[in-house]
């Protein structure tokens, strides 16, 4: 039987190598992107075991949500990156400083 | 009665209102005619008052028509305190204003300011008539200032010439110097009294003669004497008494009438009215009283002097001016009033005379105002030359004249007075007698008489003048010449202004002069035997000899006393000390304030200094944004993890 | 019982693994690729809690179009690899610091405190004739039916907008105006001139 306890220790660690992979990437993107879709199921990870764990239903529905929110960011991200690269024919993090201004 | 009395004051007023901002509307003659008629009004009425009060024996009258403000137990408000007092200054000042504004028809006639000049008298006369009849010192000091505007306004009326600006600018500031007393004076008297009317003030008089003014634990000043002190301060800047005094040489760049009106006959006064006024008070300090009889003795004799060796004729008139307040200052100072106020009286009459007929010569030249090109005016100028004449005498108190009466009896009381300095002052006032005697006819001989010096141009063109300057020069001259016969009785022994003007028993030395005196006849007769008559026989006898008989003897003089000559030139150097010292010293002062307080510390620092240091900071703080997305991901998420922890570990 | 946790360790420690490698890959393919699996995971995991639901459209939609929108990026973008794993050494013991500092409070939290004493044992059983898809769909649609509709309108938005982004007019290109052709007549096209006749020189 899975406890809850191994399930948000799973979703932590997953959590804390989405965030240590922000830190390492400076070159793509891409992968900045990948990162938070990693993220976003440690964080789903925790609605669906409390969800089951506390016996409710809503924190799944809240999932399905994310899942919708994820998708729609995923698809304007990558446009995003489509035509950031069409522009400077690199996604180089490093690249992108125009916001200083 | 309020009604008359409003009337009086609100009639010039009114007038000036209507002439100053009617314009094209109402025109010259508009503007002449309204003026005219508002202080004809007032004079007629104040006549009226005068009339009732000394024949009829109306009561005085004390009441308020106006509450302006309550703050804190203090009731500002306008009203009116009219006894005898206040009623002869009102005719005096009236009858003045009037023969002025007369006489301004002839003098203004080219003049382009015409109408404002007019709005300006009859302001200037609403103003007088609210300080006279105040009966309280809020509304006093109101007409006090109203008045120093006006003057202000009106000494720099050809504002187009700088010595015209430079004078009224001289003469606002010396006069802000006197206030600043005059100010510290009514706040002492309503610290001591907790009140500003004249009535409750003097019934509170003891219990200011009772305090004492703490300046330091071991020093403390009298109340009475401080608060009498600050007063007269005021005082000297209105009635220019030494050292305040360096604004009314100046003021003669102002139109002649205005030099008859304000600066001789009537606001100067106002500083004798104000100490006459405030007698309960001043007669509880001797030490007040002792500066008031030095100081106007001072002014009378070292005034006089400077009239010897001034050229430009209004400057000597001016000069005169200074002296004869000097006399009256003089009087009050030894506690005679009575005498003072009647030496105002009488002075308002002859020096608006010699004024206006100095005035009159100045048409006559083209307005060339040097003596040294005058003389042998009088087959050109016969009314003038008369009237002048009759001035000159009573200036000089040649027996029979107005002058005579009141300065005679003015110098006998101040040498009976007892108080320290008497005999200073009494020395001074009887040699002003012989100065005055000689400046006076040294004017005289110098323009009515010798060679002509005009040049020919002018000689061509000297004529009398019209009958608008005339016609007050001859309304003046005949109480110039008579009134002190008939009035010097009720006025200084007759106890005219009892109630009005307070007088100790041992300070009282017109009470002693009283016990003596028979009648003016009898008085004359007494008094030709005197010294004062003598030494201004004297004085004339000294003009004639130097400035018509032997011209070069007054050059050896020049020669042989040159140091002293330049000191007389020179002012004493009063108008160099104020120069070059005070005026001088406020400007570096200034500059350095300016200079380090406001450039370098609230401009620099505080001003400049914030924004530099905003500036400085943010170029810190803009190192922070770097522009590169991750470095925002990186703060978002270290702010994220911060405030986990923060969460997880607070407790 | 025992080997339902043996199987949960077990995709859970491919699972971290997969998501070591998404981070560390020096190809941003083998990233993609090592995310897909890491969902594939995931999905298997929610299975054994009972979401089959959500792990089945974990699958379908994120694995099936939402990462193979990221691999087609991925390889459509002409990126220069050797670029971009460059700087990589540089910043791995602050990344290590912060993901420790989470996982640490984390654990704080989770074995440590047992979430500040909440009592949650074991799952609650369900009952026989569960359906995770039918609750799911009760409560979506009653409950849950306006935020639906928000969510539909969400992606909605996001696909116009990754259109309106990525589309790009290319001068040169012709393209056929259908209603102008349609429009068009014959006037608009050919002018008729009379002239007299023209002798031939």
């Amino acid at each position: 039987m899975i406890t809850l306890t191994e399930v948000l220790t799973l979703s932590g660690l997953l959590f804390s190598i989405a965030v240590a992979g922000v830190f390492l990437n400076r070159k793509n993107v891409i992968l900045l992107l990948m990162c938070i879709e990693l993220m976003l199921l440690a964080v789903n990870f925790n609605f669906v075991a409390f969800s089951r764990f506390l016996g409710d239903i809503n924190g799944q529905i809240f999932v399905f949500f994310i899942l919708t929110v994820a998708a729609a960011e995923a698809a304007i991200g990558l446009a995003i990156l489509v035509v950031l690269f069409r522009e400077r024919r690199s996604i180089d993090v490093e690249d992108l400083d125009s916001l200083q201004g | 009665m309020e009604s008359i009395y409003l009337t009086i004051v609100l009639a010039p007023l009114v007038a000036a209102i209507l002439a100053g901002i009617g314009g094209r509307a109402i025109g010259r003659v508009g503007a002449q005619s309204v003026t005219i008629l508002g202080v004809a009004t007032s004079f007629a009425l104040s006549a009226l008052v005068l009339k009732r009060m000394v024949f009829d024996g109306a009561p005085s009258f004390d009441g308020s028509v106006y509450t302006w403000l309550v703050s804190d137990g203090v009731t500002m408000q306008v009203g009116f305190l009219i006894d005898h007092l206040s009623a002869l200054m009102m005719v005096v000042v009236t009858f003045v204003s009037l023969m002025v504004h007369i006489y301004t028809i002839g003098y203004m006639r080219d003049d382009p300011g015409y109408q404002r000049f007019f709005s300006y008298i009859s302001l200037f006369t609403f103003s007088m008539l609210m300080l006279v009849m105040a009966n309280n010192f809020m509304q006093l000091f109101f007409g006090w200032e109203a008045v120093g505007v006006v003057s202000y306004l009106l000494i720099g009326f050809w504002y187009t010439r700088p010595t015209a600006n430079f004078a009224s600018m001289k003469a606002f500031l010396v006069n802000r110097v006197g206030d600043f007393g005059f100010v510290l004076g009514i706040a002492a008297v309503l610290y001591y009294s907790g009140s500003l009317d004249y009535s409750t003030v003097f019934a509170h008089a003891q219990a200011i003669a009772a305090a004492r003014l703490q300046i330091t634990p071991t020093i403390s000043w009298s109340a009475i004497s401080f608060t009498c002190i600050c007063l007269f301060i005021g005082a000297m800047g209105k009635s220019a008494q030494m050292p305040l005094h360096v604004w009314l040489p100046d003021s003669m760049e102002g139109p002649t009438p205005i030099s008859a009106l304000i600066h001789a006959a009537t606001m100067v006064t106002a500083g004798i009215f104000m100490v006459a006024r405030m007698s309960p008070l001043f007669e509880l300090s001797n030490t007040a009283l002792s500066t008031v009889l030095v100081i106007g003795a001072t002014t009378a004799f070292f005034m006089g002097l400077l009239g010897v060796v001034a050229n430009d004729i209004k400057r000597v008139i001016a000069y005169s001016t200074l002296s004869q307040l000097g006399y009256m200052t003089a009087a009050l100072g030894a506690s005679a009033y009575a005498s003072a106020i009647f030496h105002l009286m009488t002075h308002a009459f002859f020096k608006a005379l010699l004024f206006l007929a100095a005035g009159s010569v100045i048409i006559a030249m083209h307005h060339e105002q040097d003596m040294r090109k005058m003389g042998g005016l009088r087959k050109y100028l016969p009314i003038t030359y008369w009237t002048f004449l009759i001035g000159s005498l009573a200036l000089i108190g040649f027996p029979g004249t107005a002058g005579f009466f009141s300065k005679d009896a003015l110098i006998d009381a101040v040498g009976r007075s007892h108080l320290p300095g008497a005999g200073y002052a009494t020395v001074c006032l009887t040699a002003g007698a012989f100065v005055t005697a000689l400046y006076t006819f040294r004017m005289f001989f110098m323009t009515f008489h010798g060679e002509e010096r005009m040049d020919h141009h002018t000689r061509e063109h000297l004529h009398e003048s019209p009958w608008v300057v005339t016609l007050p020069l001859v309304l003046l001259a005949i109480p110039s010449a008579v009134v002190g016969w008939f009035t010097i009785r009720p006025l200084l022994f007759g106890g005219f202004f009892a109630g009005a003007i307070q007088v100790a028993p041992t300070h009282d030395v017109l009470g002693a002069m009283a016990s003596e005196f028979h009648g003016p006849g009898a008085f004359l007769l007494g008094a030709i035997a005197g010294l004062p008559v003598w030494l201004a026989v004297a004085g004339v006898a000294c003009a004639w000899l130097f400035f018509l008989k032997r011209p070069q003897l007054a050059d050896a003089a020049e020669r042989r006393f040159h140091g002293l000559y330049r000191i007389l030139v020179a002012k004493y150097g009063f108008d160099w000390f104020n120069e070059n010292v005070l005026a001088a010293g406020a400007r570096r002062l200034g500059g350095g304030l300016w200079r380090f307080g406001d450039q370098d510390l609230i401009d620099g620092v505080m001003v400049d200094g914030s924004a530099r240091t905003v500036g400085w900071f943010s170029s810190v703080l803009r190192t922070v944004q770097s522009g590169y997305l991750y470095h925002y991901a990186f703060a978002m998420i270290l702010g994220l993890a911060s405030l986990l922890m923060w969460l997880l570990w607070r407790t | 019982m025992m080997f339902e946790t043996l199987l949960f360790f077990a995709f859970s420690a491919v699972l971290v693994g997969a998501a070591f490698g998404v981070i560390l890959a020096r190809n941003p393919v083998y990233s993609a690729l090592l995310l897909v699996l890491c969902f594939f995971n995931s999905a298997v995991i929610w299975l054994m809690l009972d979401a089959e639901f959500l792990g089945i459209v974990l699958v379908l939609v994120y694995v099936g179009a939402v990462m193979v929108l990221f691999l087609f990026v991925v390889m459509m973008l002409d990126v220069n690899l050797e670029e971009l794993r460059k700087g990589l050494a540089g910043y791995w013991p602050i990344a290590a610091v912060v993901a420790g500092l989470m996982v640490f409070a984390i654990l704080d939290v989770v074995v440590v405190k047992h979430l500040g004493g909440v009592s949650l044992g074991a799952a609650p059983p369900l009952p026989a004739d569960y359906s995770n898809t039918r609750v799911l769909g009760e409560a979506l649609f009653t409950r849950y039916a306006y935020p639906a509709q928000i969510a539909a309108v969400i992606l909605l938005v996001a696909s116009i907008a990754a259109i309106v982004l990525t589309l790009r007019h290319r001068p040169g290109v012709k393209p056929q105006n259908v209603g102008e052709q349609v429009r068009v007549s014959a006037k608009d096209r050919v002018r008729l001139v009379k002239m007299a006749p023209e002798k031939r020189p």
